[in-house]
């Protein structure tokens, strides 16, 4: 029998997207297949936070089609929720609800939207918990956290709904680095375990250990996308090799 | 002049007396002019602009327009209609006690209004964001993550709107009710001391904003818990 190619749970076929005059992405696509993990790299401004914020609609695209497991993106607002359930995000701010203790952060959504009893939510959030490696710290406030805590119950909350698709934006650039690790051991942990991840970040370790594939993006456009081994070692675009100089010579 | 601490001392109990009425009255506008500015701002955010102008337009009249000026039209000026004088609300509006609830309440409503659009403006964006991204509708998304953050932070504006309206019932004097100013103003009538009577009047307003700015620092404290290292 021959080989079926991997049906993409995300798909961006030449998505555009307009600030006002600015062109923040021109004809970007890209597919990725269930369990894969992809890192988006590029200077600030090339629009790869621009492309991910758009896979869960926080942005609108102005051209081309994105479909996530099967449901293309349209103005149609059961679509865009049916989308956003089936997509984790995590954010460089955490964005953690203050005002709800660590727990309660996690039991929100699951109660609202999958409608769970208290009691459910709760077992759940500290199953979570406990995998993002804090079940200790369940019943503090955010602001009692160091921000690596707080990134984890971030990552923990986003699980919670039970996604297909875990998407990550810059998730340790607002982070101390003595905290960066604690993050990406839980989003490596993730990664075995199966997950769909697409991660813009500069933390190149992170792409080769993890990666199936590195996305570079400048200008709005994706100029180049390989697999970790050729990425690093024999990148095809003076551009991307220019880039890989910069963040990796120090 | 002689200053007779003795009459001061003697004056504030009976001014005291006027309390009940300012309490009940800050209390009862209090209450109306909260839910006049939950009604407004949920208008003014709504995104309809069929909703969000009239409210607009109420807060920008309010606000713009000095209290008194409002208590003079609403006790003197809408009983120059005959339609309002043959009208069903007569029975209220004849009564300067309502008319002085109308033009309080109003008058919160009003500031109460903006002070809590501020609150909602002050809610960080990631968190609406946090919020999209976790699937919660608009209305989920405004009664569990926005309101009560909008509330904490509207918190000392709005304890500022409390005191001001305490402040604010000492007009209803002027249309011939005795709360403490009323009450203070007819003891001057009788004793020609006017210094000494408006310093009781004065003692008494200050103990009331006391225990309004300890119940306010107790509510601030309690919705602090999570701003606290």
């Amino acid at each position: 029998m021959a080989e079926t190619p991997p049906v993409p749970i995300i798909k961006i076929e030449k998505v555009s997207k307009f600030f006002g005059a600015f062109q923040a992405l021109k004809d970007c696509s890209l597919s990725i297949a269930k369990g894969q993990k992809v890192v988006v790299c590029g200077p600030s401004g090339s629009g790869k936070s621009t492309l991910i914020r758009c896979v869960n609609r926080l942005e609108e695209h102005d051209g081309g089609r994105i479909t996530v497991n099967g449901i293309e993106l349209t103005r149609d607002m059961a679509n865009i929720s049916a989308v956003q359930r089936e997509v984790g995000m995590v954010f460089q701010q955490f964005n953690l609800f203050p005002h709800l203790t660590v727990v309660e952060n996690l039991m929100l959504a699951p109660r609202l939207v999958r409608k769970l009893p208290k009691p459910e939510a709760r077992e759940l959030a500290l199953h979570y918990l406990a995998r993002v490696r804090i079940p200790e710290q369940a019943d503090k406030y955010p602001i009692q956290l160091s921000g690596g805590q707080q990134q984890r119950v971030a990552i923990a909350r986003a699980l919670c709904m039970k996604p297909q698709v875990m998407l990550f934006d810059e998730p340790t650039s607002a982070l101390d680095p003595e905290m960066i690790k604690e993050v990406l051991d839980v989003m490596t942990d993730l990664a075995r375990d199966g997950m769909t991840m697409m991660v813009v970040t500069h933390e190149m370790g992170f792409a080769r250990s993890v990666a199936d594939n590195v996305v570079f993006m400048e200008a709005g456009e994706i100029i180049e996308m390989a697999p970790p081994i050729e990425f690093f070692g024999a990148a095809k675009s003076a551009r991307t090799k220019s880039f890989l100089q910069q963040i990796l010579t120090h | 002049m002689n200053f007779d601490f003795g009459l001061i001392a003697n004056s504030v109990p009976k001014i005291a007396l006027g309390a009940g009425l300012t309490l009940q009255l800050l209390f009862i506008s209090l209450v109306l002019g909260t839910l006049i500015g939950v009604g407004v701002v949920l208008m003014r955010i709504s995104g309809n602009r069929l909703l969000a102008w009239p409210a607009f337009a109420y807060t920008y009249v309010l606000r713009g327009t000095p209290m008194l000026v409002q208590v003079f039209l609403i006790y003197y000026g809408l009983s120059q209609f005959e339609a309002v004088r043959n009208g069903p609300l007569w029975p209220i509006l004849r009564e300067p006690y309502w008319c002085a609830i109308i033009a309080l309440s109003l008058n919160c409503g009003a500031y109460t209004a903006e002070i809590l659009r501020g609150g909602i403006q002050g809610v960080d964006g990631g968190l609406h964001e946090a919020g999209r991204a976790l699937g919660l509708s608009p209305s989920q998304r405004f009664i569990h993550v926005t309101a009560p953050i909008a509330v904490r932070l509207a918190l000392p504006a709005y304890g500022n709107e409390i005191i001001s309206l305490l402040k604010g019932t000492a007009l209803v004097s002027m249309i011939t009710m005795s709360d403490i100013t009323g009450v203070a103003r007819n003891i001057v009538a009788k004793t020609f001391a006017p210094y000494e009577i408006f310093i009781a009047a004065a003692i008494v307003y200050l103990s009331i904003t006391w225990v309004i700015q300890l119940g306010l620092r107790a509510a601030e404290h309690r919705f602090s818990r999570y701003i606290k290292k």
